[in-house]
């Protein structure tokens, strides 16, 4: 068992009380796992992701533990994470152009984050250009500056410098959300190379696009309005979904092939419920067209099948 | 009809404007009413470029987009308020298109000073709601409401419901649902083709291939400013005939088929491809009736 979350709450604190981002989330992703974090914005899974490795100062944990391989993370003290940051876990961020210092040559940059963690940059650096080249980049590009390169470059260069140190957890966000279509896919692709490669033992791929998921993730796990609300191997999450929010999910999405005269999709109704007191019960209640009496107590989060769990009254 | 003709957009670069990027270069097409086009680009495309010049937010460099015949850069200043009584444009953020310090209905208010003086209160309410319940909303729901208050697709709708005041013929509706949720994107989507069926032609103009094929009538495929590929969505998409539409195709992840078995250096080799892009443009070649592509020098 590589990374156990146990019923982890982050709240923000804000002038008006607490905005209950991530309430009581419980799950496992094992070695060698690629976990896909799906939701709509606001349900959460950001919030979840940052938590894992840097909480900003409004954040602040109200219960809950993490695990990496048996050990505690720390993961509200900012100073006992750092011994942990980029060599147990790591993050390739969402925009990638903006987390190289302009002013530094890409190979200082990385120099100077290794000697921060007391590695020498000259031992490390064959493997570096190895890896540089599997993603289809010279070595030259450590000799020039962030602006020399293209906005898929660098996203592919911090992709290799986040998982230089071979850590057991990264975090990837919203990593393909900028991209074209064709960059989307060699860096989801560069994903799962690097983790058949044994660069990075396990992942969370947090992003809004399920069908980015499909590619890549062995398990998906859905988020809404700071719960879970299933989790399941990627091909039954798609294919045979049990939670109406999933289902009705899925159910809007147009893919190629789709067009409007033949098969006309439609959204879901209503809006998320504010986080800042949230409803009791279940909070997909106001949106879900199965809602009944029972829905007013909160549903647990149940494994209702061998590796498929899911928090609705209507699936017990 | 509006109709675009060789038209090429440089725009001035660099110190001093020294240099020079073509952003468009000769693309041509035209607009019906009562039907959608879809204009699908990478970023860098010059599809926002396209859609600007069509609603004269940015001057043409060469060519002509004429409307029913008129030339549309040399309107004089009276002429141009008749013409965006008829063309209309909404945009990709919500969230920026309002100003967070007035109330969202101010984008009415603003639209009733400029082009219905003459109408009583009483009349231009009955209007006013008439347009708001045309798009799917309450308008006791959204009216007197701060844009904070209202969701992303609500405010989208809104501003199509402002263009709709102005019983337009055409929209450009430029990536107005890519900042949207996936749960209520597909209602505004929806929602341009109940306006189709009204006889509205829409420019529809998105990144995002699998909507651009689930709405649109005709989808042309845009690449460093120059027109790849242009049919009927239904020939585009099952027939592509342009290397970088099938690359394009390739790519779409889909819900319930997996990528085929590419190593990661040859997607970058695709993703980082250039070939076939230089200084010219290359003349379209039909392949079948209306479906027209770029042929490549080989």
């Amino acid at each position: 068992m590589s990374v156990k979350v146990d019923n982890l709450r982050v709240y923000y604190r804000t002038l008006r009380g607490d905005v209950q981002a991530v309430d009581g989330v419980s799950f496992a992703v094992a070695d060698g796992e690629i976990m896909g974090l799906a939701g709509e914005s606001g349900c959460g899974k950001s919030t979840l992701g940052k938590s894992l490795i840097r909480m900003d100062s409004r954040m602040r944990r109200v219960d809950g533990s993490v695990r990496l391989d048996d050990a505690e993370l720390p993961i509200d003290d900012t100073r006992a994470m750092n011994k942990h940051r980029f060599k147990d876990v790591s993050i390739v961020p969402q925009y990638a152009m903006s987390a190289l210092t302009p002013t530094r040559k890409v190979g200082k940059i990385i120099q100077e984050l290794l000697e921060s963690r007391g590695v020498r940059f000259a031992m490390i650096r064959p493997e570096l250009e190895r890896r540089l080249s599997l993603v289809g980049l010279s070595h030259d590009v450590l000799g020039m500056y962030p602006i020399e390169l293209s906005g898929g470059m660098k996203q592919r260069t911090v992709m290799v410098l986040s998982t230089l140190l071979n850590p057991a957890l990264l975090i990837a966000d919203e990593i393909t959300s900028a991209l074209d279509v064709s960059s989307q896919k060699a860096v989801a692709e560069t994903l799962v190379e690097f983790r058949d490669r044994g660069y990075v033992k396990s992942m969370i791929v947090i992003t809004h696009d399920l069908a980015i998921l499909y590619q890549v993730a062995d398990t998906i796990l859905v988020m809404y309005a700071g719960k879970l609300a299933e989790k399941a191997p990627a091909e039954v999450i798609i294919d045979s979904p049990l939670h109406p929010y999933t289902q009705l999910l899925i159910s809007s999405l147009p893919e190629v092939g789709v067009t409007y005269e033949e098969k006309r999709l439609t959204g879901i109704p209503g809006r998320p419920p504010p986080l800042l007191n949230p409803p009791t019960g279940c909070r997909f209640r106001d949106r879900c067209p199965f809602a009944f009496d029972k829905c007013v107590d909160e549903p647990p989060f149940v494994e209702v099948e061998p590796n498929h769990s899911v928090a609705c009254w209507k699936v017990f | 009809m509006l109709k675009l003709e060789r038209v090429t957009k440089v725009y001035k670069v660099g110190t001093f404007g020294g240099k020079e990027l073509t952003a468009v270069r000769d693309v041509s097409f035209e607009l019906q009413p009562g039907e959608v086009v879809s204009l699908i680009g990478e970023s860098g495309s010059g599809k926002t470029t396209v859609g600007k010049m069509i609603l004269r937010l940015t001057p043409i460099t060469g060519g002509a987009i004429t409307f029913d015949g008129v030339d549309v850069s040399r309107l004089k200043r009276g002429r141009v308020k008749g013409y965006y009584r008829q063309v209309q444009g909404v945009f990709q953020d919500p969230f920026s298109s309002y100003n967070p310090i007035f109330k969202a209905d101010r984008v009415f208010s603003m639209l009733r000073g400029a082009y219905f003086r003459q109408l009583s209160s009483a009349e231009w309410e009955r209007k006013l709601h008439a347009s708001i319940e045309a798009v799917s909303l309450d308008p006791a729901q959204v009216l007197h409401k701060y844009p904070h208050q209202l969701s992303g697709g609500q405010l989208q709708r809104l501003l199509i419901a402002r263009a709709l005041l102005l019983d337009i013929k055409y929209l450009v509706a430029d990536e107005i649902i890519s900042m949207l949720d996936a749960s209520t994107r597909i209602d505004v989507l929806n929602l341009l083709g109940d306006l189709k069926a009204r006889g509205l032609g829409v420019l529809f103009i998105t990144h995002d291939l699998s909507l651009g094929h689930y709405i649109s009538d005709r989808t042309m495929i845009l690449r460093k400013g120059v027109v790849v590929e242009l049919g009927p969505t239904a020939s585009v998409f099952g027939n592509p005939q342009h290397r970088y539409t099938k690359l394009l195709l390739d790519s779409v992840p889909q819900l319930h088929t997996k990528w085929n078995g590419d190593g990661v250096l040859e997607s970058y080799a695709v993703a980082d491809d250039e070939a076939g892009v230089n200084g010219g443009s290359p003349a379209l070649v039909e392949v079948e009736p209306g479906h027209f592509f770029a042929a490549e020098e080989s």
